[in-house]
């Protein structure tokens, strides 16, 4: 019995159950109907697996299972717990600091695969070096960069304050290069004979890297980040597999790998940007006006609306269109904002939401929040879809978002962002902006969509503004 | 090059291919222009327009001896075999109304002189070649003129009064087939003040026919007569008895019926039957614009008009030619359209991947070339609209294409950049192949080769699945991003296998047990978080 349950071909079979799971996963998410069930394949997949792994000579064979338990089990209560305690508002930084982890566990099963040698007190073979150099090293700049794209998000690490704003040395690229080549070269010493020095200071330096990598990102491509460091943790898996030579690593982790990178180079179409640019720290060096005079400070005059003015104006209206942003996120307004949306649709008004590719801080952020609101997806439309209809439209409000409604994307070609797809909001015939003051947005460029003639200002917290508007509505 | 505009020769033809606004942009565009002398003439376009416009007035063989000779009917065939075309010089080109499939005599006689020979009349319904067709144009004159025809002879007004000496009652108008004659129809009668109503057999029709303020007549039978290049095709039994019945409701109600419903290529459908006609009130008026395909009235004499216990049923032929300035002008310019479709003056030639132009193409040099091939890049067809020139009131009612050209965003639409991915992939496996060369034939000691060998089968694997995971995720709705990162995020924690396979130990805490346990923790952290959230996302979505 014990033989038939340690058999090599029976892992192999639950593990390759499992891939075919997993893929089914990834599959399921892609459509509203069958991301649930998408999800439960995934998390049999990963049940199936550890249940596997657990079985065999090397784990339950050992000599220490209270470590392995005791990880297991405090692991999965901790993660729990996160899962349980995250808002929605937070989601993007829960993820980031999830991918840290991934890299971390990585870089771990690395260290411990060196320090386990050949079996027999040796340093580990040639090529099983140069796969534990692969995962280590990957797995170390998902890592640092991970948890700097969770410290830029949430605005500060253990008390310390991070900027957003990308930074960019003078000869980065040099340096990255350099990086580069120096982990060649430690790889090199830890190849030849296993000296771990290499291994240790190869590690160091992709710890800087990743640092470096996605410290020269930021502003409106905090997204981007997120999803190609989502990439990263899946080659980082992938190489871990070649590592311990086991192919459902290698699939499971070749499959995140590879859906992080869509994901990023969608991201980047929508933006039209080159997908290079963003991961070598492409944004700031665009713009020269932005680099060399700080934002950009806002030129014109803007005409302001009140809450019960715009409830008016409101009331008139048969179609409305909501564009949010950020500022909608940052604000916990959704409900606020689903409230008023009931409040319209009851009166009559076709209320309908529009979605730009990159509003938020997360791909897909605003449907999220949207969702958590109860909003109904089927009123939820992406820019393409709405773009055609917005010169229909009687009032578009937008809500807290800022560059993706920029008609300096289509308008002015010395913009930072031009060529980049906007929501054409300006050509509605009433615009509504919410913002809590004139600062530029997040990309440090002026918007003239505010000093347009159909554009009025509704300044204040987005939370507060909507709820002032709904109790106007109701009056 | 010369082009030359010659008369028409038929006997009630009263248009000529192009008016003297035409033939001046003709000139303009760098044509040598000549026309034949009184072609204009019955369209009440004199010779000194066009000599003001630029052109000569010449001789008829002259005019025939052009480069390009236009004209609007097909070139007329005398009963001794000849035919007026025979004038042409060898080489040329032809371009007027053919009809190939019903005058394989004319095309044979053609053939013989070596003539290029374009058919207006074979112009595809597309939008991109909208400006080029000559048949709608004619048909929205033809529409227009039913309803003129019809109130000539009805003896009421169409617009409603109340007076002094009494109420008259609108009249009240059927239009058969919603056709760009039959939409021309119903917006000039609506114009003249009738009450109009419309009737098709193509649901898609109803919103041009609302537009234009008819009211639309269909039958309730789950049966679309929707057909090739927008025209109808022909319908079930059931679906016609259900009309027929429809008919004699109305023909009791209303005072004039035009008809308009025609199927490509086949005789005119028979829809108003001698008992319908027999059904109208006394003074009622029927005009059928289908009589040259023998007409879809039973009672209709083509090119006359006819009184039928009272009913006066109008036959004409040649509607549009019955307005025949604007017609010659409209038809002026479709050619126009055609010829710098073609290249203009300078640049003539026939394109043959011109999808606009190829389908008119019915003899190359003497050779056949009708029917054309199919064309790959096929446009959906549209809807004939009208020409707002002649009817400004009318909405143009094209449907509009469904395809897309340039999509920005992602999602459905979004297509997997697939050479790119292909190239990736090309590159893996020359890598690959010259790896595996490089140690097959290199030197290789026995623990190196079985590791090699492995790794090649990783590698196997490891670009197979980056294929499965482009296929799979490209699709994912933009909403579910944030979720799908979630899950694959959970999904990379899979590395927890590594951890676990790493507590190994014989008993002795090693070092590395200790290291593996810490990356089992993290690893499981991610799996419970990345599916918990995941899941309480989810749960958020409702439709």
């Amino acid at each position: 019995m014990s033989y038939f349950w340690n058999s090599q071909a029976l892992i192999n079979a639950a593990y390759l159950v499992a891939a075919v799971l997993f893929i089914l996963s990834l599959r399921g998410l892609s459509s509203q109907e069958t991301a649930r069930r998408g999800n439960l394949y995934g998390v049999i997949g990963m049940v199936i697996a550890i249940a596997a792994t657990i079985t065999t000579n090397s784990v339950l064979g050992g000599k220490f299972h209270e470590g392995w338990m005791l990880a297991v089990f405090g692991g999965g209560v901790v993660g729990a717990f996160m899962a349980a305690r995250v808002g929605m508002t937070q989601m993007p930084e829960l993820v980031a600091l999830l991918h840290s982890f991934v890299g971390l566990a990585a870089v771990l099963v690395g260290f411990s695969l060196d320090l386990f040698g050949d079996g027999s007190g040796g340093p580990p073979h040639l090529i099983h070096r140069v796969e534990i150099f692969i995962d280590v090293w990957i797995g170390a700049i998902t890592t640092t960069g991970s948890v700097l794209a969770f410290a830029k998000l949430r605005g500060k690490l253990f008390g310390a304050k991070v900027s957003g704003t990308p930074l960019l040395l003078p000869a980065r690229h040099m340096l990255n290069l350099s990086m580069l080549v120096g982990s060649i070269v430690c790889a090199y010493i830890y190849a030849k004979d296993g000296n771990q020095i290499g291994l240790q200071v190869g590690a160091a330096i992709a710890a800087v890297l990743g640092v470096h990598l996605v410290a020269a990102i930021g502003g409106a491509d905090m997204p981007v980040v997120v999803s190609m460091l989502n990439s990263y943790s899946g080659w980082t898996a992938a190489a871990a597999g070649f590592m311990l030579g086991n192919d459902l690593l290698i699939i499971t982790g070749a499959l995140v790998g590879s859906s992080g990178a869509i994901l990023s180079y969608i991201m980047c179409r929508a933006m039209n940007r080159s997908i290079w640019n963003v991961i070598f720290g492409g944004f700031g060096a665009a713009p020269p006006k932005a680099a060399a005079g700080g934002p950009a400070q806002p030129a014109g005059e803007v005409q302001e609306i009140d809450a019960a003015g715009l409830a008016e104006r409101l009331k008139e209206a048969k179609s409305v269109v909501i564009v949010p942003g950020y500022g909608m996120a940052v604000g916990r307004a959704q409900h606020a904002v689903r409230e008023m949306t009931e409040v319209l649709r009851n009166r009559g008004v076709n209320v309908r939401f529009a979605i730009h590719p990159v509003a938020g801080r997360l791909p897909g952020h605003m449907n999220v929040l949207l969702a958590e609101a109860n909003v109904p997806y089927d009123i939820v439309l992406e820019m393409d879809e709405i773009n055609s209809d917005l010169p229909e439209t009687d009032v578009v409000m937008v809500i807290g978002a800022n560059d993706i409604v920029n008609p300096a994307a289509e308008d002015d070609p010395t913009s930072p962002i031009a060529g980049m797809p906007v929501l054409q909001v300006w050509k509605a015939k009433l615009v509504i902006v919410n913002k809590r003051g004139r600062a530029a947005g997040y990309a440090g460029i002026d918007n003239p969509l505010f000093y347009k003639p159909v554009t009025k200002m509704l300044f204040g917290d987005a939370k507060d503004a909507v709820e002032k508007v709904v109790a106007a509505l109701k009056a | 090059m010369q082009l030359g505009i010659v008369k028409e020769t038929r006997p009630e033809e009263r248009r000529v291919a192009a008016s003297p606004t035409v033939v001046a942009k003709w000139v303009k565009g760098g044509w040598e222009v000549a026309i034949e002398r009184g072609a204009g003439d019955s369209a009440s376009y004199p010779d000194s327009q066009y000599e003001a416009a630029g052109a000569a007035v010449v001789d008829r063989q002259v005019a025939w001896g052009a480069d390009i000779v236009v004209k609007l009917r097909p070139p007329v065939m005398h009963p001794d075999g000849t035919c007026e075309a025979d004038q042409m010089r060898e080489g040329a080109t032809l371009i007027s109304y053919i009809f190939p499939a019903e005058s394989p005599a004319l095309l044979e006689r053609l053939a013989v002189k070596k003539v290029t020979v374009l058919a207006m009349d074979q112009v595809p319904r597309i939008s991109r070649a909208q400006k080029m067709d000559a048949l709608s144009s004619m048909a929205n004159i033809a529409g227009y003129r039913s309803v003129i025809e019809a109130a000539n002879r009805f003896g009421s007004f169409f617009t409603g009064q109340i007076t002094a000496a009494g109420k008259v009652r609108p009249a009240k108008v059927l239009i058969i087939g919603g056709g760009v004659a039959g939409l021309a129809a119903l917006g000039c009668a609506k114009g003249m003040g009738a009450i109009v109503r419309a009737f098709d057999v193509r649901p898609s029709v109803e919103d041009q026919v609302k537009s234009l303020g008819g009211e639309f007549l269909t039958v309730k039978i789950a049966e679309s007569g929707e057909g090739q290049g927008g025209y109808a095709k022909e319908m079930s039994k059931e679906f016609l008895e259900a009309e027929y019945a429809l008919f004699r409701e109305q023909a009791k109600d209303v005072d004039i019926v035009i008809t308009t419903a025609l199927i490509p290529g086949k005789p005119a459908p028979k829809l108003w039957f001698a008992d319908m006609v027999e059904l109208m009130k006394p003074g009622s008026v029927i005009v059928d614009l289908a009589a040259e395909k023998g007409g879809n009235c039973e009672l209709t004499k083509p090119g006359e008009v006819i009184e039928h216990k009272g009913v006066t049923i109008v036959g004409y032929t040649d509607l549009a030619s019955r307005m025949p300035h604007v017609a010659s002008d409209l038809y002026g310019t479709n050619l126009l359209h055609f010829l710098d479709e073609m290249g203009g003056a300078a640049g003539h030639k026939i394109d043959h991947e011109n999808d606009a132009v190829r389908p008119a193409l019915v003899l190359e040099k003497g050779v056949k070339s009708w029917p054309p091939p199919p064309m790959k890049k096929a446009e959906a067809p549209v809807a004939p609209s009208i020409r707002p020139s002649a009817a400004p009131a009318l909405a143009p009612a094209p449907v509009p294409v469904a395809t897309k050209a340039k999509s920005h965003g992602h999602g459905a639409a979004a297509k997997p950049p697939s050479k790119t991915v292909g190239m990736v992939m090309a590159g893996i496996g020359i890598v690959a192949a010259i790896a595996f060369v490089a140690l097959r034939y290199g030197k290789a000691d026995a623990l190196a080769s079985e590791s090699t060998r492995e790794l090649l089968q990783h590698l196997t694997v490891f670009v197979m699945a980056i294929f499965v995971g482009f296929q799979v995720v490209w699709n994912v709705a933009p909403a579910l991003h944030t979720p799908l990162m979630s899950v694959t995020n959970a999904i990379s924690g899979i590395i927890v296998v590594g951890g676990l396979l790493g507590t190994r130990t014989d008993g002795v805490l090693h070092s590395s047990t200790i290291v593996a346990i810490a990356a089992t923790l993290f690893a499981t952290i991610n799996i419970a978080g990345g599916f918990l959230v995941t899941r309480r996302m989810l749960a958020m979505f409702r439709k």
